[in-house]
């Protein structure tokens, strides 16, 4: 492993100390009583649409995102540019149904995806199950945003053997812990300004400066392995990796806003417009992870793979090394600190707001419902503030403990569990025709189906669909999110045959949907 | 306000522009090709990033058709 870098390790450690500082300041911004729960978890629903941008930006575009993207991209190629339609079938969405959820949420005080399913459909069991999912499916992602911070901090040299090697990071949760826990939502809100912007700094300088170092974009992908370039072209017979690329563009994209970190972020936007309005400007971010996708290949062009100083950081690392050993091999120390930052500040705002989306799910939709039901508004914005730290620690005993790969694949797991809410979440904002036991049979039998598959692939994300001497490869969250939903609408009426002359409950009603 | 919507179902046909962008990737077998490059960039990646651009004018051409509302927050 290289020596420490002490110029970007001191830029690194300023900008570190900086968003500190902020996060703890943010409590004072747009003063609410924190308090209450709307107030910490969500901001008091007060942020317009310049601070949505980058807060919902910052939230879904991770760390992780950063540097797996392109590791993927240097490992195995055009496939890794799947990020970019999967970010261009999300505006849609949003835009389509997620302004609907803002004002029923508004409207009654929802806090958290399943307080919506608890209203809509009057089921505890139902919103039970997709609280329980929010949370199974959040914990591995905030794992997996400490995963990004720890290829920097090695990167910048910060290494020693055994769990003191661990103490940077411990250092850096302990402060993302305390400034969450004392002020909520601001403080990742807050800080992704910050991120944002170096960001984008960092994105656009690799891909002005790496071309110019290597002689233009033609001789980067010249160095390229042709069968990396593009997808493989499917057999005979087969939809190959095409339909795997467009399938997991799709369930990729319709997983995204059902994680209750992507809800936290949206249900913070002062109105259903500020939502409307992220849909068109969001996409920004997406043509950024397009750019950050092809610095995996200009690392394959750079050579860093096969230069001595970076042997020891892929050894440890693997691919996800890819992007730190580029940014170290073409940009000045200085900037190096710069970039670090960029990406370890970037674990931090999403790990946040994760452990706020999670902390607000277990509070109204395990604690409140089963244990203890008229807390006050004090004690309930309290529990959350305790189980934010919770989740948390737990994250990052997670990742000191077990292999970094364990993290990865319950992530991806976690993406094929959390797409099963989406007939009652996103199908529920628009209609009330489905019957709640219908839709918690579907969710049962998706999830089982779904885990089966990705066991049965060793979890890997396709899963191969044979019929009659075609075979089609496709992300298991896509073909068991269709499964779910058949069944959703089959048993439907069924069960309302059953319950015939009671009429569903609904604690919405449809003028609450609109402004 | 002016909302061009249907009042009961808030549909407005503004939003089949939504199609366009998700027809531009859903086949990658029109786009799965070196040729013609942009700038030494191979057609499969400039296409996508620009797909990026288009969805988003079509996003704001939908916002501004449907949701053109005043400024409240």
């Amino acid at each position: 492993m290289q020596e420490i870098n002490w110029t970007a390790l001191i830029v690194f450690v300023v900008l570190f100390v900086f968003i500190t500082w902020l996060g703890f300041a943010a409590a004072r911004w747009r003063r609410g009583d924190l308090d209450q729960l709307h107030e910490w978890g969500l901001g008091g629903r007060r942020f317009g649409t310049l601070i949505t941008w980058f807060l919902v930006g910052g939230d879904l575009y991770t760390a992780y995102t950063f540097i797996a993207v392109p590791a993927l991209a240097f490992g195995a190629g055009a496939v890794a540019f799947f990020a970019v339609p999967y970010t261009i079938l999300i505006y849609p969405i949003l835009f389509l149904v997620f302004p609907r959820l803002w004002y029923v949420c508004n409207k009654h005080n929802y806090i958290t995806p399943a307080d919506f399913v608890r209203g809509r459909f009057g089921n505890r069991w139902l919103a039970l199950a997709i609280a329980v999912t929010g949370l199974v499916a959040t914990l591995p992602y905030i794992a997996l945003q400490l995963v990004g911070l720890q290829v920097v901090i090695g990167a910048l040299g910060v290494t020693s053997t055994g769990y003191s090697g661990d103490v940077p990071l411990v250092i850096a949760f302990v402060i993302l812990a305390a400034f969450t826990y004392s002020s909520g939502l601001r403080a990742p809100a807050s800080i992704a300004v910050v991120k944002d912007t170096l960001i984008y700094i960092t994105a656009f300088a690799a891909v002005i400066v790496a071309p110019i170092q290597l002689g233009g974009f033609g001789k980067i992908f010249a160095a390229i392995p042709a069968q990396k370039v593009l997808l493989a072209i499917p057999p005979a017979h087969s939809t190959g990796a095409y339909s795997a690329y467009v399938t997991l563009a799709i369930g990729s994209a319709l997983a995204l806003f059902l994680y209750p970190h992507s809800m936290t972020g949206i249900l913070s936007a002062s109105s259903g417009h500020a939502i409307r309005r992220n849909a068109a400007m969001l996409p920004a971010y997406s043509f950024m992870l397009g750019l950050l996708a092809l610095l995996g290949f200009f690392a394959i062009a750079a050579g860093v793979g096969a230069l001595p100083e970076f042997a020891g950081g892929f050894k440890q690392f693997g691919t996800n090394f890819a992007v730190p050993a580029l940014i170290l091999h073409i940009f000045p120390a200085w900037f190096v600190g710069v970039a670090f930052a960029a990406i370890g500040i970037g674990a931090l705002v999403p790990a946040a707001i994760m452990s706020i989306g999670a902390a607000n799910l277990y509070t109204r939709n395990i604690h409140r419902e089963f244990i203890n039901k008229n807390p006050t508004d004090k004690e309930e914005a309290q529990t959350a503030k305790w189980v934010s730290l919770v989740v948390k620690f737990g994250a990052l005993l997670f990742i000191i403990f077990a292999p970094t790969q364990y993290a990865i694949q319950l992530q991806l797991l976690g993406g094929i569990w959390i797409i099963q809410t989406l007939p009652a979440i996103m199908l529920g904002v628009f209609t009330r025709w489905f019957n709640d036991w219908a839709l918690l049979i579907g969710w049962a039998v998706g999830t089982v189906a779904g885990t089966a598959m990705a066991l049965s692939t060793n979890l890997s994300p396709t899963y191969t669909i044979v019929l009659g001497g075609y075979t089609f490869p496709g992300y298991a969250a896509f073909f068991t999110v269709v499964l779910n939903l058949v069944i959703a609408v089959v048993l439907t009426p069924v069960f309302n045959g059953l319950r015939s002359g009671v009429a569903p409950l609904d604690a919405t009603a449809a003028v609450d949907y609109r402004a | 306000m002016n909302e061009r919507r249907n009042p009961d179902t808030g549909w407005s046909w503004w939003y089949l522009l939504f199609l366009i962008q998700l027809a531009a990737v859903v086949w990658p077998a029109f786009y799965n090709k070196i040729e013609p490059t942009f700038i030494g960039i191979p057609f499969f990646y400039w296409y996508q990033l620009l797909c990026v651009i288009i969805g988003a004018v079509l996003t704001a051409i939908v916002y501004f058709a449907v949701a053109h509302a005043p400024r409240s927050g």
